[in-house]
């Protein structure tokens, strides 16, 4: 947590200074996945962003969710001969022979938002992730100390099954919620991490629940899932945010339109800047010859309504979500 | 030689086989002799049973009846492997090898040459070539199949048959889409197999294979044994009059005699034709008559029902109805005009098997009447009703699948189809086909009704006397042309017989 | 004859029956229904309004089916019209919206059509490119993007109602009425079943088969961007990523369930929104249940599983004849 505070603060304070000195010369070769998702979308903006804001020329190639267009990608980066390559792999495996490439060819690579598999470690300088366990906790304290002592029944609308990110939210959820014995998950379901299916799912919860009367707070993997349960909740006749709270992990601008018309509590941001840690670790490597710890973890910033949401939606809606 | 053959113990001995399907008797007592290092002739009209006799022999079909021997020992192959495993191998018109896999891997499929489990390509391409020059064929084995010519890929098939030890070769119509050359290259390699004892079982339709490749001819028809020669003593025309049959049935009467001058044209065709399909032809249908259509299978009989309904396109000539000039370019075009076709293949191009009678009956009326001018159920119940009584469709339920009903009901169902449509022609395409003697004797009665109603009728029957009983004019066909008219007391069985016979010497294969 | 086959849909409607009563013994609830602003409230009603999209898809799939052809891409084409719906209804007046979203259904229709009827590939390869394709159309629609709208016009389709019936329930059972009308009242049906049972018999009977088959996809494309419209009201917004995402297969699955076989043939309106509900019925029991989720697919399979061994007609003939076994 410190640390990431320092370095967090560390690229704020630094990057005025130090960018227009020695980032001109810098030219760094994006492989993005695709455009999955709005997440994916904003990622891509921001990314942008923070490239020019440190006059760093960002060269992105869309991958199309496609392993072999990355791999081709990653070669064009290493034959134009870029400083640096940023990849954010659609997979975990087979990378190393071309990350060979780029290692030989002198290029650091650096990966954004997810890992690789372990025997590929030497084959790059970091990886810019979020800790999807961690995102769950802080979800889980939130809730933990909002309901305080009183008893509290909570549903949780879950990721896709078999997605990574679904067991570690739902882990991460769990152990913060087990250390408080009036907290309890009284029924869970898979909602496909979408908005349709989180809505399906909810309105069932509220007919088995007695009509959503006895559900306390209701706890989504995801922002999408949540803007569904909130439709369901408002359709039932109850009032989302007030009869029953919501807290859910992602921080996209459309839960903060919610939270605006008090109708979400909290939310738990999944940064789409991947890429500012990762240029100022690249930057201090470059110039200074320091080699940056084999894991960035990106802060999992906790959103509520005492957050200004407003500000938070107006700074979020352009960004592509 | 016929004695030294017949000395030997044969090789393969069919005796007394029998098959039914339903009420349909496909084999009946059928005896076929095979001794080994002949070239037999299976010969027959569609629907005599060679197909079935086959299929038996190889276990495709369990038999009712009967006996199979080979080499003297009985046997009782219940699968197309079990076949292969006695000895017995098959070669079926469409090759079926895979084309997408090379000529060696075709020849080895399921046996390929290994060591250690792993396959030795060159063990196995240096076979394939060793194998195929004994056939006389110089190719690339390590080539994809696909890439050769039928007529190599039917090499490929029979050296692979042989080559598991295949005693007993069955070749079924492998000559049907081959050119002259190539007709010629097969037949080499039938007669080098003979020559080292393999029987031969062999099917055509082309009766000149028949006499330049065959030592001995076999004959069903309608699934009875009707003889077996040796080649070189049949004349051709006798031959002929063993698969088209002369012996007159119940279903013969004499001949209605019609006023033809009063008839009037239907339908003209000038000069129309399709190529590769049948060369062109002038034919003129009038109303109230009767044409029948002569010749052996694969004479351009069902070619020229098609084009003249419109399911096949005419490339050259005219066509006009009632003396005006019409475009047949589709079926649908056809119905317009007011043409009717029964197709040969009741199963396949006649019936909706899971459609009701009534269904089936009021199909080609709705058709004709289009989609937005639907028959109410109750014009479909009468029109059912009507037809289920006039023709006597058994049982008499109309709300009965059509598949559920026997082959002489179906047919019927179909003429009942087209009768609704009150057409000007009707093309019935071998209607007595497959359908027990009762219902026949009907149809015939039927078609004459039909006709002393002023409809003009365009039938083929490869049964002459039924064409006889029936027609008030017969063009004969060969080699997929029209090659003769015969009228009013020109005709019978024997002037019939004579005009297909005619001058055989134009090989029939070189015009695929 | 010994036995007497069971009349046609009645395995189909005693399977949802069936269904249902085990979803009122997961859940005491099941039954009970009230008014929520206007609007009849309950778990029944989830069976129905949930259920909806994929009724109206077999609506058009059956049709598709019955002439031995499959349809992949209605997916895909709900993502499009969900997408295009979406896009225009808070800068355009909700007639507008829904007629270009159904425009675009009529064109995917047509191409499925063209490619099926006129350039002869096979219905399985045909549609496939466009449900790969549409899927990425929708995307460059949305810009990748959860296309969002306020317009409480549109959003009537998915949450609106009107005596109490929810919009998508009162939709459906309008297209199944007009589908009915179309097919039942023309002679349509008949031709579609011929064509279905026998093309080539059919064809030799003078039908117009092309015609035909491109109307039924037409139709089939036209059902599925209705659904796309109500799945994007329904959660006010357009998700091109999921909207429809693999509703193909639980089409095709109703209208199995609904007994037209897949080799074409004899179809039923009716019993394939039967299908329909019946995979509704059981997906809503499931979410009711309270089972880890892991077990929605193995319960999904194994009721669709002893559903259609219920339709078999070999397993009645096995039956029936166990019972003169017996006897």
């Amino acid at each position: 947590m410190a640390l990431k505070r320092i370095l967090m603060g560390l690229a704020l304070a630094s990057a005025p200074f130090i960018a227009p000195v020695t980032a001109a010369q810098l030219t760094v070769g994006f492989s993005q996945i695709g455009s999955e998702s709005g997440w994916r979308a904003a990622e891509t903006t921001v990314s942008k962003g923070e490239a020019a804001k440190r006059s760093v020329n960002l060269k992105i190639a869309d991958a199309q969710q496609k392993q072999e267009n990355q791999i081709k990608a990653i070669r064009s980066f290493v034959a134009q001969g870029v400083d640096a390559i940023f990849l954010a792999p659609v997979v975990s495996t087979g990378w190393d022979a071309v990350l060979k490439e780029a290692k030989e060819a002198k290029i650091p690579v650096i990966l954004l938002d997810r890992d690789i598999d372990p025997s590929g470690k030497d084959l790059y300088l970091t990886a810019v992730t979020s800790d999807s366990v961690h995102e769950g906790e802080v979800a889980g304290d939130w809730l933990a100390k909002t309901v305080g002592d009183k008893q509290c029944s909570i549903v949780e609308l879950q990721g896709t099954v078999g997605a990574s990110v679904a067991a570690n939210r739902k882990k991460g959820f769990d152990t913060a919620i087990a250390k408080h014995a009036n907290l309890k998950i009284v029924r869970s379901q898979t909602g496909d991490f979408t908005r349709a299916k989180g809505k399906e799912v909810m309105e069932s919860f509220i007919k088995a629940e007695g009509g959503g009367k006895t559900i306390c707070a209701v706890y989504a993997h995801n922002d999408d899932m949540m803007v569904g349960a909130i439709q369901a909740m408002k359709e039932a006749g109850l009032k989302p945010g007030k009869d029953i709270l919501t807290v859910s992990i992602d921080a996209v601008p459309d839960i903060f339109k919610a939270m605006v018309a008090g109708e979400a509590n909290a939310t738990v941001e999944l940064t789409p800047n991947m890429a500012g840690p990762a240029l100022d670790a690249l930057t201090a490597y470059k110039d200074k010859g320091t080699t940056p710890l084999k894991w960035i973890q990106t802060e999992s910033k906790l959103y509520t309504a005492a957050d200004d949401p407003q500000k938070a939606y107006d700074s979020k809606k352009g960004l592509g979500y | 030689m016929q004695q030294a053959v017949e000395g030997r113990q044969p090789l393969l001995e069919v005796r007394g086989l029998s098959k039914s399907f339903g009420i349909l008797r496909a084999l009946d007592q059928v005896d076929f002799t095979l001794h080994a290092g002949e070239i037999h002739a299976l010969l027959g009209e569609n629907g005599a049973g060679k197909s079935t006799l086959i299929k038996v022999i190889t276990g495709v079909l369990s038999r009712d009846a009967g006996t199979i021997r080979l080499d003297g020992g009985e046997i009782e192959p219940r699968s197309v492997k079990e076949a292969l495993a006695e000895g017995i191998a098959t070669v079926y018109q469409e090759v079926n090898l895979l084309p997408n896999l090379s000529v060696a891997q075709n020849l080895y499929l399921g046996r390929q040459p290994t060591r250690f489990g792993i396959v030795r390509d060159g063990e196995m391409q240096r076979r394939a070539t060793a194998l195929l020059a004994g056939y006389d064929l110089h190719i690339d084995v390590g080539a994809q199949l696909g890439h050769y010519s039928v007529a190599i890929q039917h090499v490929v098939a029979i050296a692979r048959a042989v080559d598991l030890s295949a005693r007993v070769l069955i070749l079924d119509e492998p000559t049907a889409s081959l050119d002259r050359h190539e007709v010629d290259m097969l037949f080499r390699t039938m007669r080098a197999l003979a020559a080292r004892g393999i029987g031969i079982l062999f099917v055509t339709h082309f009766l000149d294979q028949v006499y330049d490749i065959s030592d001995r001819i076999t004959v069903l028809r309608n699934g009875r044994l009707i003889g077996e020669r040796m080649t070189a003593s049949l004349p051709r025309l006798e031959l002929i009059q063993m698969m088209l049959g002369r012996e007159l049935s119940e279903t013969t009467g004499e001949r209605v005699a019609h006023d033809r001058s009063a008839s009037t044209p239907c339908a003209t065709f000038t000069n129309y034709g399709k190529r590769g399909s049948i060369a062109p032809f002038d034919l003129d249908l009038r109303h109230g008559e009767v044409v029948g259509l002569a010749g052996l299978l694969g004479s351009g009989r069902t070619e020229t029902a098609r084009l003249v309904f419109g399911a096949d396109r005419a490339d050259s000539g005219k066509a006009a109805v009632e003396g005006k000039p019409v475009r047949l370019h589709s079926p649908r075009d056809a119905v317009r005009h007011g043409f009717g076709y029964c197709p040969e293949e009741r199963k396949t191009d006649g019936i909706i098997a899971e459609l009701t009678v009534r269904e089936n009956i009021v199909l080609a009326l709705q058709a004709k009447r289009g989609i937005t001018r639907p028959l109410s159920r109750r014009e479909q119940d009468e029109i059912a009703a009507r037809f289920v009584k006039l023709l006597d469709i058994r049982p008499p339920d109309p709300e009965r699948p059509i598949g559920l009903l026997s082959g002489g009901n179906q047919q019927k169902v179909l003429l009942a189809r087209w009768l609704a449509t009150e057409p000007r022609l009707l093309v019935l395409d071998e209607p007595t086909r497959g359908i027990d003697v009762g219902a026949h004797a009907e149809i015939i009665r039927l078609i004459r009704e039909l006709c002393d109603r002023g409809l003009a009728l365009l039938v083929i029957s490869s049964e002459l006397d039924e064409i006889v009983a029936y027609s008030d004019r017969v063009v004969v066909l060969r080699d997929r042309a029209h090659v003769g008219t015969l009228q009013d007391d020109g005709i019978d069985v024997s002037s019939i017989l004579a005009a297909i016979a005619a001058d055989g010497s134009v090989p029939a294969a070189a015009e695929a | 004859m010994a036995f007497q086959l069971p009349r046609r849909g009645l395995a189909q409607i005693l399977a949802l029956i069936v269904i249902l009563l085990i979803d009122r013994m997961v859940s005491s609830q099941f039954f009970d229904l009230r008014l929520q602003d206007g609007r009849l409230f309950g778990s029944l009603i989830d069976v129905f309004n949930r259920g909806a999209p994929v009724a109206l898809l077999a609506l058009g799939m059956v049709l598709v089916i019955a002439t031995r052809g499959i349809d992949l891409s209605v997916g895909a084409v709900m993502a499009i019209s969900g997408a295009i719906a979406a896009s225009l209804a808070d800068s355009h007046a909700w007639p507008v919206a829904v007629a270009v979203a159904l425009g675009a259904g009529l064109l995917c229709g047509l191409w499925n059509g063209f490619l099926v009827a006129v350039l002869g590939i096979q219905p399985i390869v045909a549609t496939l490119i466009l449900m790969v394709a549409g899927r990425g159309v929708a995307q460059l629609i949305t810009e990748g993007r959860i296309v969002t709208f306020t317009s409480p016009d549109l959003a009537w389709f998915g949450t609106g109602s009107a005596l109490g019936i929810p919009a998508p329930v009162l939709i459906v059972a309008g297209t199944l009425l007009v589908t009915g009308l179309v097919v039942r009242g023309s002679a349509l049906g008949l031709l579609i079943e011929a064509a279905g049972g026998n093309a080539r018999a059919s064809e030799l009977s003078g039908v117009g088969i092309r015609l035909m088959i491109v109307a039924v996809y037409v139709w089939c494309s036209l059902c599925a961007a209705l659904a796309g419209v109500i799945a994007a009201a329904d959660i006010m917004g357009a998700d091109a990523n999921n909207a429809g995402l693999w509703l193909e297969l639980d089409a095709i699955l109703a209208v199995v369930i609904g007994g037209t076989s897949l080799f074409g043939g004899r179809f039923s309106l009716i019993l394939a929104v039967c299908g329909a509900l019946i995979i509704q019925a059981m997906n809503t029991g499931i979410l009711l249940s309270g089972y880890p989720p892991e077990f929605n697919l193995v319960v999904k399979a194994a009721v669709v599983l002893v559903v259609l061994l219920l339709q078999s007609p070999r397993l009645s003939g096995l039956v029936a004849n166990f019972r003169k076994a017996r006897a």
